[in-house]
């Protein structure tokens, strides 16, 4: 076995490969615009990402103004209710955080922290990010087409997604949204190809696989979970469109709409439902990954201390990413499927908690003994710590099929799944923005500003997202645009939805205190240099910060030792960059 | 340092809201109440891994936050903690995991003595069959759904005819007697759910789904739609009347067949109600 702390006495092995000259951009336009440079690619996707997120945060304002106070706007109606969540959940899931994860932090960090130039297909790289923007445009095109966007709700789930009872069904919703999706996918895979030929083939001499900072390894773990996923979703999108369109009936039976019969038969709506969370399964670790890679990384670097149990944290992402291949039918114990596949879903999924709970015990661990500086990206990363814990048990009760039956559709999963994958990942997206913005832009965001943006946003989404389950366990469906009078719903319930829609309010309103901060920061921001953090990752040690095209000046990185040489007992300061040769403990006299 | 109060407050106030907070399930009305057992094993478990993670967390910050001076631990790993908390995670769920399969094998294995009744899902609302004399339910076909028989049944089957139909109507089931409850949708998805049965499953064209439970207590309960079925979707309700024995009968001998409905077709209930919700 590898010892992975340092490497004592093995040699760096020679370079398999010459550095190869880096196509140079000759004007403004192929540096900044059309640029092949995955730092300029990251930040637009980011940009991207971020302004899409805000048409999302807009709608869950609405859809929490009807909820908390139904009848008191006039122009939110069924329809457009159901429209709300419907873009609210697809903007989120992908052209949010798949987006921003992979897309942006994908193609900042890899290319960094692997010792890279750049991506090794930068120009597929580039085309990946202009797809991306045409799918967020045909999306957003959605809303302003006859009839609206769908409102099929997030899943999609055929039927009714194309028929005339749901807003979007027979106009250019549906259309527009599975089009989009099918763009994103396309635009995706050139994308994540980079990302894993990246990781396999572009890393700097010394870089073994398994002295790689955990934020690639989940980075990369995800993106190949999502090569794998989308192409299901691809094919899902394809045919659900060749029904709307061509009148085929893959996944539609017979069926008499209000007195009418259609011309469809024969077709499985459950086939659909298979198809979409064989994707949507691993879609929930393509997100949740990139976020455990990238907390460990925060955690390690403001405690001060290495990650604890590294192999395990590797192995451990691993293995979730493998188990979450095999877990899509949770998401179906009341579908109608044949009820015996209750048995293997649920063991399946039960399994998964064991690797996931590894990884938070190493992280727990891991502040153990530290010397930890409460700084915001610490402090996101135990935010991140106290949700996910929150949201990953809720999640033993609804992959454990029998519990599920009387929660599933309620109000429970809503707040189980935005708890988990919602709020736990966000908060180490703004973690990981506060702590890789010094790089980014050369300045360090304003503390202040950033204290009030981190306590209303965790304690608020808290008091959002925790409540909510109670609101599930009374019985509350999902998906209703008004209770109305329902016997077994107390008035308390309605107080209780007022006082969540309050807190969402708030929550949503510091995200703009958070906005302002990034553009504010650019200018005003104290000056970071190139090491703020003292962290030991290789994209700290670039000759320039922000690091110009190409990364490394003359010469790439040599790397000696693994990620998190932090506080080793006798080296002369707290950390040793990935590219300091020399042991790791030093037992003699301290070098200079 | 207050990281450390909000931490161990949020601990303390989310173990308070669990045991103080009046939003609990309603009263159960089946013989579920195995579901709800489960429910409250993996609650305890939950709770306790919740509380101890987030106590442990706040105690490691409070304990170790940067001082001068300070250095933190070189400790790459350990072998024995980490196979020792591996192993008790997977302890805690199979402790899950074994109640749980072991009720899913009871919620899918239908007593023999269960009787079938139908319930029947368009947009947007619920219609019900029960077998008649011939204690079967017979055939049907969304193509055959048609104004003067909404629920497409076969007229040329000889089972059918004798079915009990209610349209529009309350769903009866007799307290204390097993039910094999088929479900079955003539358009789009729906759910079958009343909170207080527990039980619940999707209703989808082309297939019959199904359930069982034994009704437990009388009373009324509603009936509402738990997939999303279009812009209706929160409007499509029902009621079930769960009855004494004698109560049943009464109450099934007034309810019309399906060749009694045939007869006066046209101006039946049912053949009404769609007219009206087709307008929509």
């Amino acid at each position: 076995m590898v010892d992975v702390r340092s490497g004592i006495g093995e040699a760096v092995p020679p370079a398999e490969v010459e550095d190869v000259e880096l196509y140079h951009p000759h004007s403004w336009w192929t540096r900044y615009v059309f640029s092949q440079d995955a730092k300029v690619i990251a930040i637009q996707y980011a940009t991207t990402a971020i302004a899409i997120g805000m048409v999302a945060l807009v709608l869950s304002w609405l859809m929490r103004l009807q909820l908390g106070f139904p009848g008191t706007f006039d122009f939110i109606d069924a329809d457009r209710y159901y429209q709300f969540i419907t873009m609210h959940g697809m903007i989120m899931v992908i052209y949010l955080l798949t987006a921003l994860f992979l897309g942006g932090f994908g193609n900042y960090l890899i290319p960094l922290m692997v010792g890279a130039r750049d991506m090794v297909f930068p120009y597929a790289n580039m085309l990946s990010y202009w797809i991306y923007l045409i799918a967020v445009l045909v999306l957003v095109a959605s809303f302003f087409a006859p009839g609206g966007p769908t409102g099929a709700g997030w899943t999609l789930y055929p039927p009714q997604a194309i028929l005339s009872n749901t807003p979007g069904g027979k106009d250019w919703g549906i259309i527009l949204m599975l089009s989009s999706l099918i763009i994103f996918i396309i635009g995706f895979t050139m994308g994540g190809l980079n990302y894993v030929v990246t990781v396999l083939q572009g890393r700097a001499r010394g870089m073994t696989l398994m002295r790689m900072p955990l934020t690639v390894w989940g980075i990369v773990t995800a993106t190949v979970m999502a090569l794998l996923a989308f192409p299901a979703l691809f094919v899902a999108c394809v045919m659900m469109l060749f029904d709307r369109l061509l009148g085929t009936s893959f996944f539609m039976p017979a069926i008499s709409e209000m007195g009418e019969q259609l011309q469809y038969g024969g077709g499985s709506p459950i086939l659909f439902q298979h198809l979409f969370w064989f994707f949507g399964h691993p879609e929930v670790y393509i997100v949740a990954l990139p976020a455990f890679g990238i907390v460990s990384d925060l955690i390690s670097t403001h405690a001060r201390k290495n990650i604890f149990g590294y192999r395990m944290m590797v192995w451990a992402i691993v293995i979730i990413g493998a188990l979450s291949m095999v877990v899509w039918a949770h998401h179906m114990y009341v579908s109608g499927m044949n009820p015996y596949f209750g048995f293997f879903f649920a063991t399946t999924t039960l399994i998964i908690a064991v690797p996931t709970a590894i990884k938070v015990y190493n992280w727990v661990l891991t502040l153990w003994r530290g010397d930890i500086h409460l700084t915001l990206p610490m402090l996101f990363a135990l935010a991140f710590i106290v949700t996910f814990v929150n949201g990953g048990l809720t999640g033993l009760f609804l992959g454990n099929v029998v519990v599920d039956v009387p929660l599933s559709d309620t109000m429970f999963v809503v707040a189980h799944f935005h708890m988990v994958m919602g709020v736990a990942p966000i908060l180490v997206i703004f973690g990981a923005i506060y702590h890789w913005y010094p790089k980014i832009t050369g300045r360090m965001l304003n503390e202040a500003l950033g204290q009030v943006h981190f306590w209303t946003t965790f304690l608020g989404s808290y008091a959002i997202f925790f409540p909510m389950h109670y609101v599930g366990l009374v019985g509350v469906p999902r998906r209703y645009y008004e209770l109305g009078e329902t016997a077994f719903v107390p008035e308390s319930v309605h107080s209780l939805n007022a006082f969540i829609s309050v807190a969402a309010l708030v929550v949503g309103a510091a995200q703009i205190v958070f906005l302002f901060n990034l553009v504010w920061s650019l200018r005003h921001g104290r000056d970071a240099g190139g090491n703020p953090w003292r962290a030991t990752t290789l994209e700290w040690q670039t000759p320039e910060t922000p690091p110009p095209h190409g990364n490394w000046g003359k010469e790439l990185p040599v790397v000696y030792r693994w990620a998190y040489d932090y506080s080793v007992p006798g080296a002369p300061e707290d950390f040793i960059p990935q590219n300091q040769p020399g042991p790791g403990r030093v037992t003699h006299e301290a070098v200079s | 340092m207050a990281v450390v109060v909000i931490l161990v407050l949020l601990a303390a106030g989310s173990v308070l809201f669990h045991l103080l907070s009046p939003w609990w399930w309603t009263p159960i009305a089946s013989n579920w109440n195995y579901i709800d057992n489960t429910l409250i094993i993996t609650f305890w478990i939950t709770g306790f891994v919740f509380v101890a993670v987030v106590l442990f967390t706040a105690y490691c910050v409070f304990r170790f936050r940067h001082r001068p001076g300070n250095q933190a631990a070189y400790e790459p790993e350990n072998k024995r903690l980490e196979g020792w908390l591996a192993v008790s995670t997977t302890v805690g769920v199979i402790a899950m995991l074994a109640p749980g399969l072991f009720v899913w094998n009871q919620f899918i294995t239908v007593p023999a003595a269960a009787t079938e009744v139908e319930v029947v899902g368009q947009q947007w609302l619920w219609s019900f069959r029960l077998p008649g004399k011939d204690g079967k339910l017979g055939t049907s076909e969304t193509r055959d759904v048609a104004p003067e028989n909404t629920l497409g049944l076969n007229r040329n089957d000889a089972a059918t005819l004798d079915d009990v139909i209610i349209e529009g109507g309350e769903l009866h089931l007799p307290v204390g007697k097993p039910v094999k409850v088929l479900l079955r949708s003539v358009d789009v998805l729906h759910d079958f759910y009343v909170p207080e049965f527990r039980a619940k499953m999707d209703m989808v064209p082309g297939m019959v789904t199904y359930f069982w439970l034994t009704p437990t207590r009388t009373g009324t309960f509603e009936i509402l739609c738990a997939e999303l079925c279009g812009t209706g979707h929160p409007q499509m309700r029902g009621t079930v009347v769960v009855d004494s024995e004698a109560d049943y009968q009464t109450w099934l001998a007034e309810q019309q067949t399906f060749s009694q409905l045939t007869a006066s077709s046209g101006d039946s209930p049912r053949a009404v109600a769609a007219d009206a919700s087709s307008v929509q």
